[in-house]
C-alpha cells in the first residue's frame, strides 16, 4: 500500500502546477509590459533570436509573455469557477442527500436537466448574452459544471447521515445545520477535493475553448485567444499554435495526475484493487 | 412479458424526460431571451440593419411584447409545442429547417466518433486491466492522461497542422469536395476523408475517457468469483475475458455513453467549427459570431433532445447486457466519477 506521498504523479503534478503559478504569480515582473505590445518582427520563430526565445506571433508579440499573463487568466478563472461550481455542487447535494424526499426529487431532477443540456454550449450561450468578462466567463463556467459534485456530495450525504455518530448528534437534539455542517460535511471532504482538481482541470479547458471561439475576454490575453490569433498563421508559423497549446496540455495533465493521484491514496476501495 | 414491460417502462420514463427537458429548456430560453438588453425584436432589428419602425411594431405584436411576461411564456411555449422556433434573419431561413438541414452532419460525426472511441477504448481497457500496473497499463495509461487533457480545439488543429499540412494526406475542411464532381462511391470516399480528422480529433479524447473506465471496470470484473470459478473450469484465458468478465465490465462504460453524450456535442461545438464541418456546432459558431440568439437557444433544445433519445438507446443497451436490469426494471448503477465538459 502507498502513501499518497509515495505517489509519483502527486509529485509530478504539483511540481508543473508549481511552475505555472509561479508564471502567473511573477508576469507582472518579469514581463512588466502589456503583453499585446509588438516587441519585434512578427513570424519569428522559437530560438531565432534571444530577445524572444519562444518567438512572436504575427502581431510581433512575445509569445512568452502571453504564455506568462495568460498562466495568469487560466488558473484565475479555472479555480474562481470550480469554487462556484463547488459552492452549487457542494449546497445541492447536501439538501438532496440530507433531505431526501421531496427536496431530493426535485434537486435530482434539476442536476438531471443540467446533465443533459451540453454544458459547453449553455456556457457559450449565457457569455454571449452577458457578454464576455472574466466575471460573466466564471460564472458561466461554474453554473454549467456543478452537475458531477452535486451527484457525489448527494450519495455521500445518503450514506453518511445513517452512521451512527450522525443519529447519536441527532438523538441530543442536534440542529439541521449542526448536522449538515459540522457531522456529515466534514467526513465527505476525501471526494470532494479529488473531484476539484477535474474540475480546475475542466474549467481551464472550457475557459481555453471560449477564448478560441473569440468569447474570451477581449482585454486581457489567455492561452486559448492566442491559440484562436494563431490559428490564422496555421500554414506558415504553427508554433503560435503549438506553444500555448502546450502550456494547456501541461496544465491540465498536471491537474489529472494530481487528481488521479489523490483519488488512488485516499480512495480505500482503490487501494484494495492495487494490492490485489 | 415482464421483459416487454420493463422496456415499456424506460420508454414511458424516457418520453416523461424528454417532455421536460424541451419544457424546462424553453423556460430558461425564455429567461436568458429576457435577460438580454432590449428585446428580441431589437436583436432581430440591430442583426438585418434597417428595419422600418412599422415593421418592428408588427413583429412585437407577432411575438405578443406588448403582453405581460406570464403569456408571453406561455405563448413562447406554445409556439415550441407547435414547432416553431422562430425565425433567423442571419441565415434568412426558419429555425426549424436550420436545425435539419444541420443534424445529418452532426449525427454522422458524433455517431463515428462514439463507435470508434467505444471500441478502441474498450479494446484498449481490456489489454490494461490484463496486468495493472504492467508496462502495457502505465504506457497506456500515461497516454490516457495525456488524451484526455488536450484541448479539442488545439488537437484538430495540430491534426491539420500534420495531415492537412504537412503530409498534405487528408482534406481540413468541409463535407466534401464541392466542385469535384464525384458520384457514388467515390462521392462516399470522399465523404470518409473529410470525416476522417474531425472524427480523430474527438475519439483521441473519447478513447482516453472509455479506456480508463474499462480499464477500472474489467479489473474489479476480474476480481469477482465467477471469474475464478470459470478459470477453474479451464476455461481459455481469451474465453474467460471476452464470454465472461467484459459483458460486465461493458455495463459502466455503456451508463458512461449516456452521461457522456451532452459533452460530446458540446465538444462537437469547436471541432465542427475548426473543420467547417456544416452540424450543428458550426451552426452554433455561426449564431455567436452573428448574436444570432434564437438559433442558439433552439440548438440547445435540439441537444437536449438528441441527449434523451441517447440516453433511451443506452437503456436498451443495458436491459441487452444486463438481466437484472431487464427484469427488475431498477434503475442501473451510475459510474461515479463523470468526466465533465470538454472544450
Amino acid at each position: 500500500m502507498k502513501r499518497w506521498y509515495l505517489q509519483p504523479s502527486i509529485w509530478l503534478g504539483a511540481a508543473v502546477l508549481l511552475v505555472v503559478a509561479a508564471a502567473a504569480a511573477l508576469a507582472g515582473v518579469l514581463f512588466p509590459d502589456d503583453p499585446l505590445d509588438m516587441v519585434g518582427a512578427p513570424y519569428t520563430w522559437p530560438g531565432a533570436d534571444p530577445a524572444t526565445p519562444l518567438g512572436t506571433d504575427l502581431m510581433g508579440r512575445d509569445l512568452l509573455a502571453g504564455l506568462a499573463h495568460g498562466a495568469r487568466v487560466s488558473l484565475l478563472v479555472g479555480v474562481s469557477s470550480a469554487l462556484v461550481a463547488l459552492a452549487i455542487g457542494v449546497a445541492v447535494g447536501a439538501a438532496a442527500g440530507f433531505y431526501r424526499g421531496r427536496t431530493d426529487a426535485v434537486l435530482s431532477r434539476i442536476t438531471e436537466f443540467f446533465q443533459t443540456i451540453p454544458a459547453f454550449l449553455l456556457a457559450i450561450i449565457l457569455v454571449a448574452v452577458l457578454k464576455p468578462t472574466l466575471g460573466t466567463i466564471v460564472f458561466a463556467l461554474g453554473v454549467t459544471s456543478w452537475t458531477s459534485v452535486a451527484r457525489l456530495v448527494r450519495a455521500e450525504f445518503l450514506s453518511l447521515r445513517e452512521r451512527e455518530y450522525v443519529r447519536a448528534a441527532v438523538a441530543v437534539g442536534a440542529s439541521d445545520a449542526h448536522l449538515i455542517f459540522r457531522e456529515i460535511l466534514p467526513n465527505a471532504w476525501t471526494p470532494i477535493i479529488v473531484s476539484t482538481g477535474l474540475l480546475v482541470a475542466n474549467a481551464i479547458l472550457s475557459e481555453a475553448g471560449l477564448a478560441f471561439l473569440g468569447l474570451g475576454d477581449p482585454n486581457v490575453v489567455s492561452w486559448g485567444s492566442m491559440i484562436g490569433l494563431g490559428r490564422d498563421a496555421l500554414r506558415t508559423g504553427w508554433y503560435m499554435t503549438a506553444i500555448p497549446g502546450l502550456a494547456v496540455v501541461l496544465t491540465v495533465l498536471a491537474l489529472n495526475l494530481l487528481s488521479d493521484g489523490l483519488q488512488a491514496a485516499l480512495n480505500p476501495r482503490l487501494r484494495r484493487v492495487r494490492a490485489a | 412479458m415482464r421483459i416487454a414491460r420493463s422496456l415499456l417502462r424506460s420508454l414511458l420514463r424516457r418520453l416523461l424526460q424528454l417532455l421536460g427537458v424541451v419544457f424546462a429548456t424553453a423556460v430558461l430560453d425564455f429567461a436568458l431571451l429576457k435577460a438580454l438588453p432590449g428585446d428580441l425584436v431589437d436583436v432581430i432589428a440591430s442583426e438585418s440593419g434597417s428595419v422600418p419602425p412599422q415593421y418592428v411594431a408588427q413583429l412585437r405584436q407577432l411575438y405578443g411584447l406588448d403582453r405581460s411576461l406570464p403569456e408571453q411564456l406561455l405563448g413562447y411555449l406554445g409556439r415550441i409545442a407547435q414547432g416553431d422556433l422562430g425565425y433567423s434573419f442571419r441565415f434568412g431561413e426558419p429555425v426549424l429547417n436550420l436545425l435539419l438541414d444541420r443534424l445529418g452532419p452532426t449525427l454522422a460525426l458524433v455517431g463515428a466518433a462514439l463507435l470508434l472511441s467505444t471500441v478502441a477504448g474498450v479494446l484498449l481497457g481490456v489489454a490494461a486491466a490484463r496486468r495493472p500496473h504492467g508496462l502495457t497499463d502505465t504506457v497506456l495509461s500515461a497516454l490516457a492522461t495525456v488524451g484526455y487533457s488536450a484541448p479539442m480545439f488545439w488537437t484538430s488543429l495540430m491534426l491539420i497542422v500534420l495531415f492537412g499540412v504537412q503530409l498534405e494526406w487528408l482534406p481540413v475542411g468541409g463535407l466534401r469536395e464541392v466542385n469535384a464532381g464525384y458520384h457514388g462511391a467515390r462521392l462516399w470516399l470522399d465523404y470518409l476523408r473529410h470525416l476522417a480528422l474531425p472524427v480523430l480529433t474527438l475519439a483521441i479524447y473519447y478513447v482516453a475517457v472509455y479506456a480508463r473506465l474499462a480499464r477500472a471496470a474489467m479489473i474489479e470484473t476480474l476480481a469477482e468469483d465467477y471469474i475464478r470459478t470459470a478459470r477453474a473450469k479451464g476455461a481459455r484465458e481469451h474465453q474467460v475475458i471476452f464470454r465472461h468478465a467484459l459483458r460486465n465490465a461493458l455495463l459502466p462504460v455503456v451508463t458512461m455513453l449516456g452521461v457522456q453524450s451532452s459533452a460530446l456535442l458540446g465538444g462537437s461545438i469547436v471541432v465542427e467549427t475548426v473543420f467547417a464541418w456544416p452540424g450543428l456546432g458550426q451552426l452554433s459558431f455561426e449564431a455567436i459570431k452573428s448574436r444570432d440568439i434564437p438559433v442558439l437557444l433552439a440548438v440547445l433544445i435540439c441537444s437536449g433532445v438528441l441527449v434523451v433519445l441517447a440516453n433511451l438507446l443506452v437503456d436498451l443497451a443495458q436491459a441487452a447486457l444486463d438481466p437484472r436490469v431487464r427484469r427488475a426494471a431498477q434503475p442501473p448503477r451510475q459510474p461515479s466519477a463523470a468526466t465533465g465538459s470538454a472544450a
